[in-house]
């Protein structure tokens, strides 16, 4: 079984962002890493004079690069840069919407979790067309995952498996309607919160995270305590989400329970420590709510 | 432009039908489709007589089956697919790709639409559909200005659909897991989003605490309009500000839209409500055959006056104008 470091989700200082794909490429037992930014083309920019150099240090350090495609592809500049992504046929593309798989047909590319893939049919047609790799949309229960992999043999089938959940994308930026901007002047307010914005219920439950147009889960997926079910259940890779915390011990510790050096408990308790204040939830894998937690 | 009009039983369909609707779509009393509510929905027998009811009068059917099939169970989707088409439907509406792959193979004549739950949004993503399966007709999702309508439309080889009126989803459709977070109970996967078994009341004295699962999802004052908690319109709080930081509980009203959305070229306007009773939908239907009525006629629209009729009792043009966002 494989890790997959998924894309930084947050709008992290580029430079930040940059060292911190440095320190994978040298320290995290991880083969296949997804960089670029898939939340809000509006970022893009910052990142962009950094992406080749970290690349070229990833692919150094024997990792497999591949290019995110942005989530949600409303306008036209967004349309013309996810065609010339799709387009570059040295790069490995994981497309994020179907408007990326129109021009990745009929060459390998990976498939990521923002793409609906909730059975078997669908995965075989995806296949057919090319796709190697696919990441499934994190509400699936282990039973779905199951019979994905058994119908497409072909595919390496993987998981979102730590991280705060992406549960939805919008037209509308909640970091700027909080901050009483709009989204075209939203002067970057997501950068004040590299690991997302809380959000409480009006009884200080903890609930949500917003980042900009995305809305993620306040608890953090963690199944490395499923690491068993995931395995038999045909899962070839976990993908570990950016949060901020020390993500080469995160993968340090997912990739020990993998090969059997940890018990899934003491790792466990071990990534409690590694993210401080973290509610740990696997709900969706067993079928119930995402914010529950099964099994521990 | 035509009119597509929602219904949740046969009365609302013949209702729809006798108050002008050019076409009515409803689903399958079961999880094939995005309205899986209790006491709602159409077997397989009542189908075939809506659709025949509106044939007679010149109305046409379109059969929403826009969940995803659950794996290893795609039997209940397909089967779906095949009844739909045997009753005579005028098209499908589907959102997941390999039941629309299905329906092509299998239906090569059926007309095929692409469902708001597909999230296509972009010339691009539209052009997969036509490419692939030779869809018809795609419904956009409510994340556009009317601008960029104008501009997906022009550039798409199928015709296009928008809603007009009724429930909002601030979110991108199709896309959305927040009701599955919080009840275990998903729109793509079950059908249902935010649904009512997992909703409840709590009485704390001058305060009416509105719950979903285990999180508050809203607080009411005494005399204050207490709104169903669906999960993305209710109140919380953040270290910048409280309130409705996603959106309020308002529903859409477009009609003032339609001359910039006939201007775009928009085959079909939506009013989306298929939970809703008969009395909502002829009020809607026949107040939205006058609006276009007087844009034929080159006569002012005046407001819906509908508002009454919304959820929230609240409306808003969402996403449609550029600054919503």
């Amino acid at each position: 079984m494989e890790l997959t470091l998924g894309p930084v989700l947050f709008n992290w200082q580029a430079d930040d962002w940059r060292d911190f794909y440095f320190r994978i490429a040298d320290d995290a037992p991880v083969e296949t890493v997804v960089i670029g930014e898939v939340v809000c083309s509006k970022r893009m920019p910052f990142l962009a004079r950094h992406l080749p150099a970290v690349a070229e240090r990833l692919a150094a350090a024997g990792k497999t690069v591949i290019f995110g495609s942005l989530a949600l592809v409303a306008l036209e500049r967004e349309r013309r840069q996810m065609e010339e992504l799709a387009k570059s046929e040295d790069l490995t593309v994981e497309a994020n919407d179907v408007s990326a798989l129109r021009h990745l047909a009929g060459r390998p590319h990976a498939i990521g979790p923002f793409v609906n893939i909730y059975n078997e049919a669908t995965a075989a047609f995806f296949a057919s067309r090319g796709a190697r790799r696919m990441c499934l949309p994190p509400e699936l229960p282990a039973a779905s995952v199951a019979a994905i992999a058994a119908g497409v043999p072909d595919v390496t089938v993987e998981v979102f498996a730590f991280g705060r959940v992406p549960l939805a994308i919008s037209a509308r930026c909640y970091h700027a309607r909080l901050h009483k901007l709009t989204k075209d002047n939203c002067r970057f307010v997501c950068e004040k919160d590299p690991d997302g914005l809380a959000v409480e219920t009006l009884d200080n439950e903890p609930f949500l995270t917003v980042n900009g147009v995305q809305t993620l889960s306040h608890t953090v997926m963690n199944l490395v305590g499923d690491i068993d079910l995931l395995r038999s259940a045909g899962v070839g890779a976990l993908r570990l989400s950016p949060q901020c915390c020390d993500m080469v011990a995160v993968a340090r510790l997912f990739r020990d329970v993998i090969d059997g050096r940890r018990e899934a408990g003491e790792a466990e308790a071990a990534l409690a420590e590694v993210y401080p204040g973290a509610v740990f939830a696997n709900g969706f894998v067993h079928a119930e709510s995402g914010v529950r937690r099964v099994g521990a | 432009m035509e009119l597509i009009c929602p219904a949740g039983t046969p009365a609302a369909l013949r209702a729809a039908v006798d108050a002008g609707a050019d076409a009515v779509y409803c689903g399958f009393r079961d999880e094939t489709n995005a309205r899986n509510f209790p006491g709602l929905n159409f077997s397989r027998a009542e189908m075939a007589e809506g659709v025949a009811y509106a044939h007679a009068r010149g109305a046409k059917v379109l059969v929403a089956i826009n969940t995803f099939p659950r794996a290893g169970q795609l039997g209940l989707w397909h089967g779906a697919v095949d009844d739909a088409v045997a009753a005579g439907a005028d098209a499908l509406i589907l959102a997941d790709v390999g039941l629309i792959a299905y329906a092509a193979e299998c239906h090569p004549a059926q007309r095929l639409h692409v469902s708001v739950q597909a999230a296509a949004a972009n010339p691009d993503a539209i052009a997969f559909y036509v490419e692939a399966f030779g869809v018809k007709r795609v419904v956009l999702p409510r994340v556009l200005s009317v601008p960029e309508i104008a501009a997906i439309t022009r550039a798409a080889a199928c015709e296009t659909e928008v809603f007009v009126f009724g429930g909002l989803c601030v979110m991108a459709e199709g896309r959305c897991s927040l009701s599955s977070h919080a009840t275990g109970q998903s729109p793509n996967m079950h059908g249902v989003c935010s649904p009512a078994s997992h909703v409840s009341y709590r009485d704390d004295g001058n305060t009416l605490v509105s719950r979903l699962g285990d999180f508050t999802i809203n607080k009411f004052a005494k005399g204050e309009p207490a709104a169903y908690p669906t999960l993305c319109k209710g109140r919380f709080r953040t270290g910048i500000g409280a309130g409705y930081i996603f959106e309020e509980p308002v529903s859409l009203d477009a009609a003032e839209m339609l001359p910039g959305l006939k201007k775009a070229g928009v085959t079909a306007l939506k009013i989306e409500g298929r939970q809703r009773g008969r009395a909502y939908i002829a009020s809607v239907v026949a107040s939205f055959r006058a609006a276009l009525a007087a844009l034929e006629a080159g006569r002012p629209i005046t407001g819906a006056g509908l508002t009454a009729m919304t959820e929230g009792q609240t409306t808003t043009v969402g996403a449609y104008r550029k600054t919503w966002r």
